[in-house]
């Protein structure tokens, strides 16, 4: 995939499959890292399945016996001589986190977060995400619970002009980073 | 900086018409893009936003963007189905934004299928 954003999306959607209620997404790049970080509490997977989800030929769907999310992000983490590690527990939810060498040549580009963002949104309105971007040091949050209370329960997040104002408001605080 | 009073505007001038928006109604078109790994990386999320910024600047009150997981023909991908109540579904394949705006256009406004760009066309 060319852009980071996209493995976000792709990872992230693994989270809400799990039937997570609360995901918390952190991308952070400090002296020439980038962390990023999936916490979620969807139904976990055991211990096994923990274990082999980085191989292609290990999938939870059921139409094909092939699933590259994960794979994808370990080798775009790897092939920037950083890492992926990720634990599960089942009925708990699971956790990951990929380490990026930024300066290395085949690190990829972010690419559109807040398209990112906003797809993760408008596909799961009723999840609370809570986003967290840093750079050096200076950092933005998103919780979507907050945005809940101001649109006060008889608006949707994924009312067009709610994801209209979500882009925006990553886009703004991107550009502030 | 956009901020929370914005917001707060969105939802006084939103909550009015929100009787008029039936997601889950049964009479409601469904648009629905496939969003797994697969139609990621081959460009659904701007197929996505198309369609909700299509739907939202023509008003189309009776239509719902969802999306989905792997559709099963990931070498199509970005797949995009539209579900008419009364017809049968219709499965674009290899899509992008101008032939969503296109398929919004002619298919869900005016209800001429956009035959070239269908599965069928495809095979």
């Amino acid at each position: 995939m060319t852009e980071l954003s996209l493995y976000v999306l792709d990872i992230v959607q693994n989270s809400i499959t799990a039937d997570a209620s609360r995901i918390d997404v952190n991308l952070v790049e400090r002296l020439g890292t980038l962390t990023f970080e999936v916490k979620d509490n969807g139904r976990g997977m055991s211990a096994e399945m923990a274990e082999k989800v980085t191989d292609p030929f290990t999938t939870s769907r059921t139409t094909r016996r092939v699933g590259l999310g994960l794979p994808f992000l370990k080798l775009a983490a790897e092939q920037t001589g950083g890492s992926l590690e990720l634990s599960s527990e089942l009925g708990v939810g699971t956790s990951l986190s990929a380490l990026f060498q930024t300066e290395h040549i085949d690190m990829v580009p972010l690419g559109d977060f807040a398209g990112t963002v906003v797809t993760l949104i408008q596909g799961a309105p009723d999840i609370r995400f809570v986003i967290k971007r840093g750079r050096d040091d200076k950092e933005y949050t998103l919780d979507t619970d907050e945005l809940r209370e101001v649109l006060g329960g008889d608006v949707p997040l994924n009312e067009p002009d709610v994801l209209t104002w979500i882009n925006d408001y990553v886009t703004e605080n991107e550009l502030s980073l | 900086m956009k901020s929370l009073e914005e917001l707060k505007a969105i939802r006084e001038k939103t909550r009015g018409q929100m009787h008029l928006r039936k997601e889950d109604g049964p009479d409601n078109t469904r648009i629905v893009v496939g969003m797994a790994t697969c139609g990621i990386a081959a460009g659904a999320r701007p197929v996505l936003a198309a369609a909700v910024e299509q739907v939202s600047r023509r008003s189309l009150e009776h239509v719902a963007v969802t999306q989905t997981g792997c559709i099963g023909v990931c070498r199509l991908e970005p797949i995009v189905e539209v579900y008419v109540p009364g017809s049968e579904k219709v499965t674009y394949v290899d899509m992008n934004p101008e032939k969503m705006e296109k398929v919004i256009a002619e298919h869900i406004v005016n209800g001429r299928i956009v035959t070239e760009y269908t599965i069928g066309a495809n095979e």
